[in-house]
């Protein structure tokens, strides 16, 4: 019987969440804690979870020190401006002076790295390198293995839990596994979430078979998002969704058709469109505009202004750049190295590049914290020179004590990619070590009353069902449960209408979301009357509690921000211009689980480097 | 696009059960043989594809926006380190692509323990394992100073509360 049996797991340092943030918390972890004992627990397979599952086809992430390529003063730049001015500069400049080592090992450890005729690493564009990246994350899990005592594998995580005698501080976490159904309970000195972002909060454009094709990976459920929340460590930026601009219906990436390929978009009457919507960008945002790249949203922008104004649709114009067979291999292998269904979309629609110029798209928004986005928990930032504000105990720890993060969890730190995350997750290890080291015989302890209690509450779904289903004959339509999959389709009917998703053309407003808010308060309610009829939609019933909190906070946060900052990502009708006087600032905001309020502040922002590179450099 | 399972090749080890990131490939217990659960779940990875050791999972391309007789087949082989592709269009075209996917034999990688220890005062300092070494850049480890660090001031310091459910 489900949850009968519990299993209770020690550890000095427990690591939510298996991706790359995880895995470079526990190689660290284990590093500079040699007696430590190191956990990871994964809901699904370590060598195949998170987002770089299927591999990669490009570090995004990478500064070249060693060729004198580019300096973290250039990458917090190249972040600062591709986010429109906000971003945690402090936690960007330690990523940027550390991702070279981490990039390094990857290399010693048998990634293949495509190198150029110099032999330095092959770019495809200033901050990216180009590899052989299928099994990426089979070799970094491989090292994850070997460094932590044990992993567990299968085991959806629920809820943090909080020390008993200590306020604000956490002791563990609880889950169930997804084969056996036994409850976990899992307690810890130090706890780092790495968990995913979100996909499936806002109704994507594919709602058949096709809404698995997401850009982001469908099992991405936001519980990077939903554990913090819960016990209410401080988020922020959550308002800063992204919108990604790929090859239509198989989301393939363009960022090897731009930037290595050459290749470029035209509209649907072979017309270059992007200069036209200049003048209408520069009344929203002002000198962002001639900001240099120009930034993703305000790109998205143009794209989204010329098929509005009926010149769609747009289009890559590949057909020059394949007639050379070598840029014909990589653009294909870019798809099958990450993402296959790009290539069977077009096999199965006899799209030759070589032929036909493919279909671009503006994607669904997604959350997250690693991408051209930085949405996710406010962090403690580097000791040796991160601003008091910034600072309030160890590198990545969160304001909740001894809770770490790393990749999509932290916000502030967009373009971290796998690498960055990687990364993330090293800084957040080492971290941690040093915070279980100071804590001596302080330790935290779980609460009985407290996991017992949830016990009760993660399995009620299988419950629910049992009862439930006896009272109909059959089929999905019960009177007194919800599925998992028809609460999901709620959750994104209402964020895309209500929240500014594809649907809407990205526009929100306040009435909306005062709409939007008592209607998500609705479903929030009907989450109690779930219903599973086993482990796998036990599974898929948690990852939609996850999705709905990190909603909730998607929409808090949006209704916060009273100005149009990203443009491209979403618009605020009511407020339709930028507004550096009063939003050049981080949005934070603090869930009260008690009240189901979230208390929103503004926290400033602190420019580290200049705003351009000294002509002498 | 969504995976799928030939009746005639399954038989029933579990290999794409284990390794699923979306957990969808479930034993279905009838036949004894595997099948996808939830398609409309399903990310394209080809995980389980490649896991497979009975070449029993293929896929079709999702019915939203994919014509059907196309194929995308691979051949994984991790002991000579490489990948190889055969798509086939719906009018007949093929296209083969090989890649490598790891250099060195699986299971070397040197365990992050079995470094020498650190010093103990490392701990409190900025560099990560294998720094500055790894960094392979002269000067080592940045550092900025904070002199020229500027605070952007908050012009309406407005707090709300926002009732987003009860």
């Amino acid at each position: 019987m489900a949850g009968k049996k519990i299993v209770h797991v020690d550890s000095d340092i427990l690591v939510i969440g298996g991706g790359f943030g995880g895995c470079g918390a526990a190689y660290e972890s284990r590093y500079w804690g040699r007696d430590k004992n190191v956990v990871i627990v994964e809901k699904a397979n370590i060598e195949r979870s998170g987002a770089v599952a299927q591999g990669l086809y490009a570090i995004n992430c990478y500064m070249g020190m060693r060729w004198g390529q580019n300096e973290p003063e250039d990458y917090v730049r190249y972040q600062r401006n591709d986010l429109m001015g906000l971003v945690r500069e402090d936690l960007g400049y330690d990523i940027g002076r550390h991702v070279d080592s981490t990039v390094h090992k990857f290399e010693e450890w048998g990634l293949p790295i495509m190198t150029d005729e110099n032999g330095q690493y092959q770019r495809e564009g200033k901050w990216q390198i180009m590899i052989h990246g299928e099994s990426y994350k089979p070799i970094v899990a491989e090292a994850a293995r070997k460094a932590a005592n044990k992993v567990y594998n299968r085991i959806m995580v629920t809820h943090l839990l909080m020390d008993k005698k200590q306020a604000n501080r956490v002791a563990g976490a609880v889950g169930f596994n997804v084969r056996t159904g036994d409850f976990y309970v899992f307690q810890s000195k130090a706890v780092i979430v790495a968990a995913g972002g979100a996909s499936h909060i806002f109704k994507p454009h594919s709602a058949g078979e096709g809404m698995g094709r997401t850009w982001y990976a469908p099992w991405s459920s936001g519980s990077a998002y939903a554990l913090p929340i819960r016990v209410g460590a401080k988020m922020t930026q959550m308002e800063n969704r992204i919108v990604l601009t790929r090859f239509k219906d198989g989301y393939g990436p363009v960022g090897a058709y731009f930037l290595h390929l050459k290749t470029y978009t035209e509209n649907g009457f072979g017309e270059a469109y992007e200069p036209k919507w200049r003048d209408s960008i520069e009344q929203m945002v002002g000198d962002y505009v001639n900001h240099e790249p120009v930034p993703t949203c305000l790109r998205n922008h143009a794209f989204l202004k010329e098929v509005e104004a009926g010149g769609g649709p747009i289009r890559m114009v590949t057909k020059e750049a394949f007639k050379d067979p070598h840029k014909e291999i990589v653009g294909w292998e870019n798809f099958l190295g990450m993402t296959i269904g790009q290539a069977v979309v077009w096999a199965a629609n006899n799209i030759d590049p070589k032929e036909i110029n493919p279909e671009l798209v503006m994607s669904e928004p997604y959350v997250m914290g690693s991408h051209a986005t930085c949405s996710g928990a406010w962090a403690s930032g580097p000791e040796d020179y991160a601003p008091d504000e910034y600072q309030w105990g160890y590198n990545r720890m969160m304001t909740v004590d001894g809770l770490f993060g790393a990749g999509d969890t932290l916000g502030g730190t967009p373009h971290k990619f796998s690498s960055g995350s990687f990364t993330e997750g090293r800084l957040a290890g080492k971290a941690a070590v040093k915070y279980v080291n100071d804590l001596g015989t302080n330790v935290p302890e779980v609460d009985e009353a407290e996991y017992m209690a949830l016990q009760v509450e993660i399995y009620q779904p299988l419950e629910n069902y049992r009862v439930g289903r006896n009272e109909i004959t059959g089929g999905t339509v019960s009177p007194s449960y919800l599925l998992p999959l028809a609460g999901l389709q709620r959750l994104e009917k209402i964020m895309d209408e209500y929240c500014g998703g594809c649907g809407q053309r990205y526009m929100v407003n306040t009435p909306l979301m005062e709409r939007g808010i008592e209607l998500l308060k609705m479903l929030k309610e009907d989450l109690a009357n779930l219903g599973a009829d086993g482990l796998h939609q036990l599974l898929r019933a948690w990852e939609l509690h996850h999705r709905v909190l990190a909603s909730e906070c998607v929409m808090a946060h949006t209704m916060y921000r009273e100005e149009t900052r990203w443009p491209g990502y979403y618009y605020r009708g009511d407020f339709p211009k930028l507004d550096d006087k009063n939003w050049h600032c981080f949005t934070l905001s603090q869930y009260d689980e008690r009240s189901g309020e979230f208390h929103m502040e503004k926290a400033p922002v602190y420019h580290i480097v200049d705003e351009h590179k000294k002509a002498a450099e | 696009m969504p995976t799928f399972v030939y009746m005639t090749a399954c038989d029933g080890c579990g290999h794409c059960v284990d390794i699923c990131p979306s957990d969808i490939m479930h034993i279905d217990p009838v036949t004894r043989r595997a099948v996808n659960i939830e398609p409309n779940f399903c990310w394209e990875c080809y995980s389980c594809v490649k896991a497979c050791p009975q070449n029993a999972i293929d896929d079709r391309g999702y019915s939203d926006f994919a014509p059907m007789n196309h194929k995308v087949r691979v051949l994984r082989e991790p002991e000579k380190g490489t990948i190889s592709w055969r798509l086939k269009f719906r009018d007949g075209r093929e296209k083969n692509f090989v890649s490598p996917i790891r250099t060195t034999e699986w299971g070397t990688i040197k365990c992050a323990s079995e470094y020498e220890a650190p010093d103990a005062s490392g701990i409190d300092g900025q560099e990560l394992a294998h720094e500055p070494d790894y960094l392979k850049a002269d000067g080592g480890l940045r550092r900025i100073s904070t002199k020229q660090f500027k605070k952007h001031p908050i012009a309406n310091k407005s707090t709300s509360s926002m009732k987003a459910a009860e």
